[in-house]
């Protein structure tokens, strides 16, 4: 297959379209329920294998687009997909997780199974078409499209309060994008165009770029979510399904972090520069407030929610170091919480789907009868935690160390983090997995049977590769982290110049 | 070769213990990890013997790790006289522990998961000591770190058990936050983190200035200070002490091979490799030196009235730590690491011996409630006895001793070669060491001598531990007898520039292993002194007159009331920063986030109901058709409306 003339952006990102279209003709029976569960399974497995043929021929040694598709659209609007060293990872990971969100779905997701399965299918089309849109209003529409799935998910297949969490999780976010999408306009009035590489060439005027910096900020901070905007995320997640909680955290929040950098930085290199303190002073106080809340916590998934928010704290901070470290380490830690949270989230699924609470105190002692749980949950948590040898160390550690060369004072507060996520991890793990097995209703749990182990060992097996040999992903970003780091220079260095004269 | 199969035959061994071992069964799980521990062990003294003796170094590459930017780190092994030394350190002790093990926890039914750990921990303080940057050293670092939280927690049943595993944690998270703070210094400062090239430009960077946290601070004084944070927590040093002790809680063989002779040591470790660094910041150095001293006092005076028998030897072991800290601070690094590997000996031995005794009492831990057992446990009552002969320094100056007595006894020269104001350094540890004697003989003769005080079952049915425990006690035995005076040449006398090569560095003004050779004649006897008095003392408290103990904690009630606390530390600490945080995080949660975020939100959307006026009842359950229908019609208008501006906008042009 010749992939420079294939458009496989399209295909793989409305491949599962397909699946939709398949599973809206099956009758709402059992059997039907079964062939949507397998029909959706098949269409992710799928786009999952076809979306490495992305991977395996992705060219890392070049910052340009690549796999780029352009095609006349709605007027002067242009269809425009492809991806960079920064993008591409962010859509293996959707076509990776969204087999196992199918998978974690099986049994737990009982009523409306085709609904349920198109919703899925639908959200991953349109999580894959924001990382690939090359096109400002293509992107804006992926973007806030993508809400509907959500809300509906948690709406309809949510737990007790889905009502209020949905429409949480829904204001929050529409109210960011409303100013997002009127940047959008203006941008358009004032460069003649919606394509985002070239964009990326335009200079804005400063003030200007302060306006639409602080624009598109409402948006991504909601979406990250950054401190103070973070509210509706444990109340979403704890609501959610299972696999809403995993797409919620893995896929949707990194939205907000990619937004940054591929506008955000690029096209507003001055406001950036001038406005990185905000996101410092934002991401401290989240890394070290949602901590503490985070121990404080009495629901197990409100507590990984709140330690999500403390990572992406990370992830923010990063990003505005300009330093190549720092934003490294923020794609990595993104791509890792991807990982370790959506594990997280799958480990607390199948504790709730044997005994229908997420009370930590319902549980402890778990370790007695569940030992193939319990070491998973170990080396996730340990992930959580940011023990070198996983994943979710190098993230930690590459963007403290681009952290430090920005800021001391960022550096030395974010540092905190580490003690106190061995804090609260550990002190979850205690009460759930270790402590003596004393309640009756925990006597008879089953440790994890083989669907639940094909969901959660690939999981495991990443985390602990990418913490061994993060080189594959480090090396596929490498190019485009340098090229953006040295644009952004280039930028600041040239107003500097100018305000010189 | 022979350097990849000591490190990764240990993990090869935790892999298969720890994810087949209920398939293949405990026993297997034991030969298994025990065997190829076994084989290391051969292998590092074959390496100690190539290294120490044939002056051979080596870099050994592994494989890539982190590339981003300049930043450039890989997996590799250093090869040097200080790794070599680590190396059978570390194998030695482990291995004896392994087989120890098998007869120690013969009735526990997850057993495999115990080796799994052992093997895990051994791996990862084999990569700690071999790692040629710091960032693999820090890997180590928390992989050690991460082994002694499972084994402390290893009988997770047990509600102390699990809270002594977390402390012990995330206290050592508290020196890894400096420990971190530290490598991104370096990398701002020098642009690498591997040891060659880090240490070739700390020399020109002596004596200048950075700015950290609004101050101008010298360079290497702050980042080494930083780093010796990281050296603190591991090694239990004042003030990020408190986890040692209740770490106890883990099974004896774990306090022996962790608590004792090999993790807690890494703190030494750390600070000699990169006595490149120190070496240009004196300053650090006092501050290095001051610890260890107060750390060497403080855990020797706790260590005078602890009645669990483990407790003693924790904070003996924590006292020993400080003296080699102390040692390392006066520029004396190989003193300080032969400290490390003499104490590797005599302290496994007490270790293993305690739980030879433990053993016997069916689980007794308070020495209140045992006495007596010297005739019921004669071979663990002898190889007690002679790790205490070692630890308590018993030697005769200028002819020869137990090991403890020539490492130890040279640090004290050192310290007073090193002239400290008014000698304080050298006077401090000379007294500490007659406590040392002091604690040690208490614990062997409230154990073993006297009347007993067990219950009289108990007593009767005590017995000597099996050979498979024995024997690993006859070979620590013989090192504590035999490790000082054998390589006493080598590590701190004449051959020592032929032994350590290149893997220490001492400044050219850094004359202080020449001139501990060359102190008064009375310096030598000083400790020699202590000890005896020490031991004088304790015989008259516990032997003669069983009586005076009680009396003595009478009288001075308060003083033995602040000693029994471990000077209330944990009651501080406690109140400072984990009620604290805990309070701060409820009310951060409840009025941060709910009421005053919530608030503002719920508020808001409140009041957008009331405008619409509440066509839509929330509590119908169909509000999300009423949410789709208004994100599409949304979608709709927005789309049309651009739609129509884009047709405008393209017009104009």
């Amino acid at each position: 297959m010749n992939l420079t003339t294939t458009p496989i952006l399209s295909i793989i990102t409305f491949l599962p379209l397909l699946g939709v279209l398949c599973i809206a003709f099956l009758p709402s029976t059992p059997a039907g329920d079964r062939n949507a569960r397998w029909i959706a399974l098949y269409a992710t497995l799928f786009t999952f294998v076809i979306s490495l043929l992305i991977w395996l021929n992705f060219d890392p040694t070049t910052a340009d687009f690549q796999f780029v598709e352009e095609h006349a659209w709605l007027g002067p609007l242009r269809y425009k997909m492809g991806v960079d060293g920064i993008s591409m990872l962010f859509v293996i990971l959707t076509t990776f997780l969204m087999p196992l969100c199918i998978l974690a779905s099986w049994e737990s997701v009982n009523h409306r199974v085709k609904e349920y399965m198109i919703a899925f299918l639908v959200l991953e089309t349109l999580m894959i078409g924001v990382f690939c849109a090359l096109d400002l209003i293509l992107f804006y529409l992926f973007f806030e499209a993508g809400l509907i799935p959500m809300f509906l998910i948690i709406g309809i297949w949510g737990g007790k309060r889905r009502i209020y969490a949905s429409f949480k999780f829904f204001l929050y976010t529409l109210l960011g994008s409303v100013l997002m999408l009127i940047a959008m306009l203006a941008m358009y009035w004032q460069a003649g165009t919606t394509d985002i590489p070239t964009l990326m060439q335009t200079e804005f005027p400063r003030d200007m770029q302060w306006w639409l910096w602080l624009a598109f900020f409402a948006s991504f901070a909601v979406k990250m979510p950054m401190w103070p905007v973070h509210t509706w995320l444990p109340d979403a997640h704890v609501e959610a399904p299972t696999a809403g909680s995993v797409i919620l955290a893995a896929i949707l929040l990194k939205m907000g972090g990619y937004g940054f950098l591929r506008f955000s930085l690029p096209m507003f290199p001055l406001a950036s520069h001038e406005l990185a303190p905000l996101i410092f002073v934002l991401s401290v106080t989240a890394i070290i407030y949602t901590s503490l809340v985070a121990l404080a916590q009495e629901d197990i998934k409100k507590l990984i929610a709140y330690s999500s928010v403390a990572h992406m704290g990370f992830v923010t901070m990063g990003i505005f170091t300009f330093t190549h470290q720092g934003i490294d380490g923020a794609i990595f830690q993104m791509l890792s919480h991807g990982i370790v949270s959506a594990a997280l989230f799958l480990c607390v699924g199948i504790i709730y789907d044997r005994m229908h609470t997420r009370e930590i105190a319902a549980y402890g002692g778990l370790a007695a009868r569940m030992p193939i749980y319990a070491f998973c949950f170990m080396v996730f948590t340990m992930a959580n935690v940011g023990l070198p040898g996983t994943s979710g160390f190098i993230g930690e550690f590459l963007t403290m160390l681009g952290a430090f060369q920005a800021n001391t004072w960022v550096a030395f507060l974010a540092a905190t983090g580490i003690i106190l996520s061995a804090g609260y991890a550990l002190y979850l793990y205690r009460r759930v997995v270790f402590g003596p097995l004393e309640k009756q209703s925990l006597m008879n749990i089953a440790d994890m049977k083989p669907r639940e182990i094909a969901i959660i060992a690939p999981l495991v097996i990443l985390t602990i590769f990418f913490g061994f040999y993060p080189a594959p992903l480090l090396d596929v970003m490498a190019v485009s982290v340098k090229n953006l780091v040295m644009n952004y220079q280039a930028a600041i260095g040239q107003a500097a110049a100018v305000a010189a004269q | 070769m022979i350097y990849l199969a000591i490190v990764f035959l240990p993990i090869v061994g935790a892999l298969i213990a720890g994810l087949f071992g209920r398939f293949i069964g405990a026993r297997a799980s034991e030969f298994i990890t025990t065997g190829l521990l076994i084989i290391a062990t051969v292998l590092s003294w074959v390496a100690f013997v190539r290294v120490g003796f044939d002056a051979e170094t080596a870099r050994v590459p592994v494989m890539r790790w982190i590339t981003s930017g300049e930043l450039d780190i890989a997996w590799s092994l250093r090869i040097d006289t200080l790794t070599a030394v680590m190396l059978v350190v570390v194998t030695t002790v482990s291995a004896l522990v392994h087989v120890y093990s098998i007869g120690y926890m013969h009735e526990d039914p997850s057993r495999s998961r115990f080796f799994a750990y052992l093997s895990l921990f051994t791996f990862a303080m084999l990569m700690l000591v071999t790692s040629d940057n710091l960032l693999q050293m820090f890997f180590g670092w928390e992989g050690v770190g991460l082994a002694s939280y499972l084994l402390i927690g290893f009988w997770y049943t047990k509600p102390e058990a699990n809270a002594a595993a977390i402390k012990a944690f995330v206290v050592n998270r508290v020196g890894d936050f400096g420990f971190m703070l530290g490598m991104f210094g370096l990398f701002f400062v020098f642009n690498t983190l591997n040891f060659d090239p880090l240490f070739e430009a700390t020399a020109q960077a002596a004596g200048k200035s950075f700015n950290f946290l609004g101050y101008e601070v010298d360079i290497l004084t702050t980042l080494c200070l930083l780093l010796f944070m990281g050296a603190m927590g591991k090694s239990a040093q004042f003030l990020l002490h408190t986890w040692l002790p209740d770490a106890m809680e883990g099974p004896t063989p774990v306090s022996a091979l962790i608590h004792a002779a090999t993790m807690v040591t890494a703190g030494v470790f750390m600070v000699a490799r990169l006595s490149p660094i120190f070496e240009y910041a004196p300053t650090a150095l006092e501050v290095v030196t001051l610890v260890g001293t107060v750390t060497a006092f403080f855990a020797a005076t706790v260590g005078l009235v602890q009645n669990d028998i483990k407790r003693v030897i924790a904070y003996s072991t924590c006292s020993q730590l400080g003296y080699m800290f102390a040692a390392l601070g006066v520029g004396a690094y190989s003193v300080g690491i032969f400290h490390l590997f003499t104490h590797a000996f005599f302290k496994a031995l007490l270790f293993l011996g305690a739980g030879s005794v433990i053993h016997a009492m069916h689980h007794e831990q308070d020495m209140r409630n045992m006495g007596g057992l010297a005739g019921k446990i004669p071979i663990t009552w002898a190889m007690m006895l002679i790790g205490t002969l070692a630890l308590t320094g018993v030697g005769i100056p200028h002819v020869a001793g137990f090991a403890g007595f020539h490492s130890k006894d040279a640090i004290i020269e050192a310290t007073f070669a090193a002239h400290t104001p008014g000698n304080f350094v050298f006077w401090v540890l000379v007294f500490t060491a007659f406590l040392t004697a002091f604690y040690s003989w208490r614990l062997v003769f409230m154990t073993f001598h006297g009347k007993t005080r067990a219950a009289p079952d108990v007593f009767k049915h005590a017995h000597e531990s099996p050979w498979v425990m024995l024997v690993p006690l006859f070979v620590l035995a013989f090192g504590a007898v035999v490790a000082g005076f054998v390589f006493a040449p080598y590590f701190i006398g004449e051959s020592y520039a032929e032994f350590w090569g290149k893997a220490l560095f001492t400044a050219p003004s850094n004359h202080i292993l020449h001139d501990m050779h060359h102190v008064e004649e009375w310096v030598y006897w000083a400790p020699f002194l202590a000890m005896a008095s020490g031991f004088a003392l304790s015989w008259i408290f516990y032997v003669q007159a069983p009586w005076l103990p009680e009396a003595t904690a009478r009288t001075f009630r308060p003083i033995y009331l602040f000693l029994l606390n471990k000077w209330y530390f944990d009651e501080l600490y406690n109140w400072l920063f984990v009620r604290s945080a805990k309070g701060l995080g409820r009310f951060l949660w409840k009025a941060g986030d709910g009421a005053v975020i919530d608030g503002t939100i719920n508020g808001t959307a409140d009041s957008v109901q009331w405008t619409t006026g509440r066509v839509v009842k929330l509590q119908s359950g169909y509000i999300y058709h009423y949410a789709f229908a208004m994100l599409i019609g949304v979608a709709l208008i927005l789309t049309y409306f651009l739609r129509s501006l884009v047709m405008t906008g393209g017009a104009g042009q």
